[in-house]
């Protein structure tokens, strides 16, 4: 149980030597990823500012290579701190051992000591910290139960299914009731069933162990599902912290709109928002929608936000479940080149002049085979659920 | 159809059996021709050396190697020079290994490129070298000149550190964090991931030193000092070998390195097999 302060928090490879040679002979050649590279090196993790207050749990999110788990690793001690300041439960630990900073750590693989049996697996951090061996087998029985692995003590990893290692690893992390509980991308390893049923099982061993927990994914599914609150990153950089009804709601970008949310929202690129008579008009794809007074509420003033000539462009943004197919002949046109069944609902994958669109429909009171590719159809937006982004910037403007 | 993909299979089965039986034959035949001459007389060993069954079965060869020379002298020194460098090889070789594998420092792959390359360089060379300094610091005709220089081993350490690379960097991170400390994860850790390595390493260095020849004839002088192989030459004089003799401490010599590799032979495969002798 602890509070954990990530102040400022910089992380930058090194060049190593064979690299700063390549570099002096091409300085053309661009690296495959867009992290800011400098004379120091590469730069994987910037201005990372983050407060995670006791029990919370706080879920890093974002897509591969945008420094989540180099966070998490500098957090564990495993990688060095290139600039700012890391405190637990109030100690800086920049230059603690990681021995010495009092966490867990689950890994993706789970690295389970592959010669040793699970119990001894679960003992080996408290044989490490000199207990006695009454106070390890007390230990190590106490998590074996809670996480419903007594059976299996005996046996080697080699012989546990994918879901027993997961629970094992977890085991073997919580034994010694650790400040921190760091959990990298625990999940990913497991097939679609196992997750969920994993997903479960973590909510649950949260509430039974109520430590700080510091969890990295590139699922959003996963950071919507556990987290108190989520940390988007992209390259290197905090693009929103917030809670998942916060994110989902409020996407402060349109990265964090696209990134959070399945199926993507979607951006129409080119639409114009213009200020007239006191009310906010939106074009997209040449019709035209009036927002609500709550959406224009939080635009704010509009002299301000279309400036003088009352027209700017914006990237309009609409999630799925706010698509809906018109009733009176009127809307954007749309043609369906993909319908998927889902079951209780439909997906449909539509093109709107050149702009793709997705929209989720009940299928209930709906005549399904009309849903099909080809067919042509007329879609309304939801105005009250509308996001709308400076062109430029990809900031949102509903604040 | 299925008749002819049997008679194919049988026929393949049966060359690869007469290839193998034929090469097995030219490697055991040496072997056999050893134990069968320890069995016969001195005289017959000079007269009728190639018939295999001896025409008098005597154990006369075996009585004076183990009656008239210190055998078993020799036999503890070579038991302890063996063990002893086995254990210090087997000990630098995997920490050595170890830390290049895994530490970084700065001039490591030089160094590493240094010691690769001693690899190439012929013993024959460093011999009259190393045996000046061996006589300066006062080892000659000590066990001590067989073991000192024998403290690190480049292809041990070579070994190690191909096995070590493939250990996952999260089980040592795990361990860092479980509260490790550098020698607890080698030891602990590192060490049972690297078995087949080490079982293999096990039985080359044990054969190197129990079957080397040269260095002891180099560097001891005594007789109560030497070691097994060099046993072999005891036998010999200017004029004549006593073949009985000569062939029956062969055959007792080769005993316990016998033994260890039937116990790691296992091991031994398997450390071949992955390392595939890189």
């Amino acid at each position: 149980m602890a509070e954990v302060i990530l102040k400022n928090i910089k992380k930058i490879y090194p060049f190593t030597e064979d690299e700063k040679k390549k570099d002096k002979k091409d300085e053309s050649e661009q690296q495959p990823m867009n992290l800011q590279i400098t004379d120091k090196g590469v730069v994987a993790v910037q201005e990372f500012n983050l407060d995670i207050a006791d029990r919370e749990f706080v879920v890093l999110v974002g897509p591969s290579g945008c420094g989540k788990s180099t966070t998490l690793r500098m957090i564990a001690g495993l990688e060095d701190i290139s600039e700012g300041d890391l405190y637990i439960d109030g100690e800086r630990m920049n230059d603690v051992a990681p021995k010495n900073r009092d966490i867990a750590m689950v890994f993706q693989n789970y690295a389970l000591y592959p010669h040793m049996t699970v119990y001894e697996n679960m003992a080996f951090s408290l044989k490490m910290q000199k207990f006695s061996k009454e106070e390890i087998d007390k230990h190590v029985r106490e998590a074996a139960e809670i996480l419903d692995i007594t059976p299996l003590l005996n046996r080697k990893p080699k012989a546990l299914s994918g879901g027993q290692r997961q629970r094992v690893a977890m085991g073997r992390a919580f034994v010694r009731d650790p400040k921190v509980f760091l959990m990298d991308e625990p999940l990913s390893n497991l097939d679609a069933k196992l997750r969920n049923q994993m997903r479960a099982e973590i909510i649950k061993l949260r509430k039974k162990i109520d430590t700080t927990f510091i969890y990295v994914t590139h699922d959003q599914v996963e950071a919507m599902t556990l987290g108190d609150r989520i940390v988007i990153m992209k390259d290197g950089f905090i693009q929103q912290i917030g809670t998942p009804q916060e994110v989902f709601n409020n996407p402060k970008n349109l990265f964090v709109a696209g990134f959070i949310g399945v199926p993507q929202m979607n951006f129409f690129p080119g639409s114009k928002l213009r200020f007239a008579d006191g009310k906010y008009i939106v074009e997209i794809l040449g019709e035209t929608f009036e927002l609500p007074g709550k959406v224009a509420e939080k635009l704010g003033d509009g002299a301000e936000v279309c400036g003088a000539s009352g027209e700017r462009e914006v990237v309009a943004g609409v999630r799925p479940v706010n698509v809906v197919i018109s009733d009176d002949g009127t809307g954007i046109d749309a043609v369906i080149e993909v319908a998927e069944m889902m079951g209780s609902e439909m997906h449909l994958h539509m093109n709107a002049s050149g702009t793709e669109v997705i929209a989720i429909v009940p299928t209930l009171n709906m005549d399904i085979d009309e849903m099909s590719a080809g067919t042509k159809l007329k879609l309304k937006l939801q105005t009250e659920a509308m996001h709308l982004f400076d062109a430029e910037t990809e900031e949102s403007l509903v604040k | 159809m299925k008749d002819f993909a049997y008679t194919r299979d049988f026929k393949s089965r049966v060359l690869i059996f007469a290839i193998l039986l034929a090469a097995s034959i030219i490697v055991v035949i040496p072997y056999i021709w050893m134990l069968s001459n320890s069995f016969k007389t001195t005289i017959e060993t000079l007269t009728d050396p190639m018939h295999i069954i001896p025409q008098e079965f005597t154990l006369d060869g075996y009585i004076k190697v183990l009656t008239k020379s210190p055998f078993f002298k020799w036999l503890g020194n070579s038991i302890f020079i063996t063990c002893f460098n086995t254990i210090v090889i087997l000990f630098t070789s995997t920490l050595v290994g170890y830390v290049f594998a895994r530490f970084k420092f700065r001039g490591r792959d030089f160094l590493f490129a240094m010691l690769v390359f001693t690899m190439m360089v012929p013993a024959q060379v460093t011999m009259i070298t190393t045996f000046i300094i061996i006589d300066d610091i006062g080892l000659y005709d000590s066990v001590w000149a067989l073991i000192i220089p024998s403290f690190v081993n480049v292809f041990g350490i070579y070994l190690c550190k191909q096995f070590c690379e493939e250990i996952p960097r999260e089980l040592i991170e795990s361990a860092r964090i479980d509260g490790a400390g550098d020698f607890a994860i080698y030891w602990r850790i590192v060490i049972p991931q690297i078995r087949p390595a080490i079982g293999a390493l096990a039985i080359f260095t044990f054969m190197e030193y129990w079957n080397d020849y040269l260095n002891p004839l180099i560097y001891l002088s005594s007789t109560e000092k030497m070691t097994l192989p060099l046993a072999l030459s005891y036998f010999s004089t200017q004029h004549s070998t006593d073949l009985s003799a000569t062939m029956a401490a062969s055959a007792l010599i080769m005993i316990p390195a016998a033994i260890v590799f039937i116990i790691f032979q296992k091991q031994f495969i398997k450390g071949l097999s992955m390392t595939g002798m890189k």
